[in-house]
């Protein structure tokens, strides 16, 4: 089922236009991984589908246009992972969490209504960071951070997810349980949209694979078709070893084209 | 972990922050009453209390209720503005170096106080001085946040403050060069030091409109600055209109800072100084820190005001340099705790 759907989408950044022409139709319950080579503008693209950022075209979501919702709408609708798990000031990993309840309105994690103690403790457990949940994040690990993160935003229980980079600067042990993470997030029934430089993550774990070259869509599709040989050569310029292991697609790249 | 468990957390905590907001609440009461017994006619607490409540002599009363009652409203109220914006800059900036006098918010005010002073536009008791000092300090603040950019590490934020401090303080000694009424030059050059004495219920009139405005717009956006914990773009994403929390931000600075300015001079540190205090009891989360750290900041400037009045000296020592004398080591100290992040460049 479609949930979210861009047309003819542009944006520029100063003067210089990063997104030309964007048009996408994604459905609930699918993960989906946006590639593309370091200034794609995808993280771009991630920004305004959220609406963080200004932008030409018509994006829908669940059938209403993002531009006629108020700030407070979008933010039930959209929960945003931003690239390295930000957090400025040493609160506990509780309280962050409790933030993806402020679009609901449970904006002091003191003075959270039962329905929001249950969302923020579903989110807590399904990312398994109740065991630290009174620590300060700023003194956890990087893998832990990343997951109080995720925690923050499962927490919005919002209908699409949009993450920027969730797996950068993880081992592989905690890349693949994030991305595992989401994957289950996505399989209850949540668009999930990851921005992911890892080809292997996404042809492992997404159902749809966005390919962004110079602020287009390149290709998309299922992950082996949006990440044909000819595609990784043309927009990449690598070429990669693939393979199948315990049933899923392995991409490796191997050796500039 | 239950409900329940969550519920105890958050409830432990909140009884840790409530019983640390009142004892300082009890502290602002007693150094109130303090500040209204010292002076040249000394008294003891219960005449200051009898008093304020019109009981006792009459001497007493009008010493305590039409002399020094104006100076310690303005101590407590300018003390507590000063802590607020302090706390309020930090939270919106996410940078616990952040404060007004850094800023140079307080210069610029005082540069607008002084030019109207110097041109006689106006009486120094008329409200041209606070709305200039105002406009002053708006400015100030805003062309920081626009020289620092979003996001800006604290590297930025100081160098530029420290240019807009430098150049209000020029364009201050500029005034005063041109000036060619040498008493003129002598009161504003008195005036910048900071001071609390001899101030009357017209100055307390002229200051305290503007500095509740301020307090009430920081206040009424504390829950904005703990989503901002999480940086700008997710602080939106969750519903923060990010770029009209950083003008309300601005204007309710200015407002309290010109307002305290125009009446007081230029007082510094408490802003900066106010929330680091508080960090240790209430914790780390902006929020909650603005109402401790109005407290502190009155805390600090009562303090201030009473040491000023007891340290044995030739001539007056104003209480805005006690406050630099004492500010800028603490600063010094927070500087060297904080070079990690300054070395890196970027915070």
């Amino acid at each position: 089922m479609t949930l979210l759907t861009a047309t003819a989408l542009n944006a520029s950044l100063g003067s210089r236009k990063v997104l030309h022409d964007v048009s996408l139709s994604l459905a609930a319950g699918h993960l989906v991984a946006l590639v593309g080579p370091n200034g794609a503008g995808k993280t771009t693209l991630l920004r305004a589908l959220a609406g963080l950022i200004a932008s030409d075209g018509d994006i829908r979501i669940g059938g209403d246009a993002l531009a006629s919702l108020p700030l407070r709408e979008r933010a039930k609708r959209f929960a945003y992972l931003p690239q390295g798990h930000m957090v400025h000031w040493p609160l506990p990993a509780r309280d962050i969490v409790a933030l993806g309840r402020y679009p609901h309105g449970a904006t002091d994690p003191a003075r959270l209504s039962p329905k929001d103690v249950e969302a923020v403790l579903r989110a807590m457990q399904a990312v398994d960071v109740e065991a630290f949940s009174d620590r300060r994040v700023t003194e956890l690990s990087g893998g832990e951070r990343s997951r109080v993160a995720l925690a923050r935003v499962l927490a919005v229980e919002a209908p699409v997810i949009l993450a920027d980079e969730p797996t950068a600067s993880l081992d592989p042990r905690h890349q693949i349980d994030v991305m595992q993470k989401l994957r289950n997030v996505a399989d209850t029934g949540v668009l999930v949209v990851v921005v992911t430089h890892d080809l292997g993550l996404a042809a492992r774990f997404a159902d749809h694979v966005l390919v962004l070259s110079e602020g287009r869509l390149a290709a998309q599709g299922a992950p082996d078709a949006a990440l044909s040989e000819a595609v990784l050569a043309s927009v990449f310029r690598v070429r990669a070893y693939r393979a199948e292991f315990q049933r899923e697609a392995v991409i490796v790249p191997w050796a500039d084209v | 972990m239950s409900v329940q468990d969550f519920a105890l957390a958050a409830e432990v905590a909140a009884r840790r922050r409530w019983s640390a907001t009142a004892a300082l609440l009890a502290l602002v009461v007693l150094l109130c009453v303090l500040s209204l017994g010292i002076g040249p006619v000394r008294l003891s607490p219960l005449a200051v209390i009898e008093a304020l409540f019109g009981a006792g002599s009459d001497v007493a009363q009008v010493i305590v209720r039409e002399i020094r009652l104006p100076r310690t409203i303005l101590a407590f109220a300018i003390g507590g503005i000063l802590g607020l914006s302090g706390a309020a800059l930090q939270g919106l900036l996410r940078n616990p170096l952040a404060s007004p006098s850094l800023f140079g918010a307080p210069q610029s005010a005082a540069f607008g106080a002084v030019l109207v002073i110097a041109l006689g536009l106006a009486d120094v008791r008329s409200y041209a001085l606070p709305v200039v000092a105002i406009i002053a300090a708006f400015g100030s603040v805003f062309a920081l946040l626009a020289i620092a950019g979003r996001n800006a590490g604290l590297l930025i934020l100081i160098l530029a403050g420290l240019a807009i401090s430098s150049f209000a303080g020029a364009a201050t000694a500029l005034v005063m060069n041109l000036s060619s009424n040498p008493f003129v030059v002598l009161e504003i050059a008195f005036w910048l030091l900071g001071s609390l004495e001899d101030r009357s219920f017209q100055h307390v009139a002229l200051a305290l409109p503007f500095i509740i405005a301020g307090a009430a717009i920081l206040l009424s956006h504390a829950s904005a600055f703990r989503a901002l914990t999480l940086g700008e773009e997710a602080a939106q994403s969750l519903g923060v209109d990010v770029a009209r929390l950083r003008l309300l931000v601005i204007t309710g600075v200015a407002l309290g800072v010109g307002g305290a300015v125009a009446v007081t001079g230029t007082i510094g540190f408490i802003g900066l100084v106010a929330p680091h205090l508080m960090r240790p009891l209430i914790g780390h989360d902006p929020a909650r820190l603005l109402v401790p750290s109005a407290l502190t900041g009155a805390a600090l400037l009562l303090a201030a005001d009473i040491a000023v009045r007891i340290i044995p000296s030739t001539s007056d020592i104003k209480v805005g340099v006690l406050t630099s004398i004492i500010g800028v080591p603490f600063f010094l100290y927070l500087i060297m705790r904080e070079r990690r992040a300054l070395g890196g460049g970027v915070a």
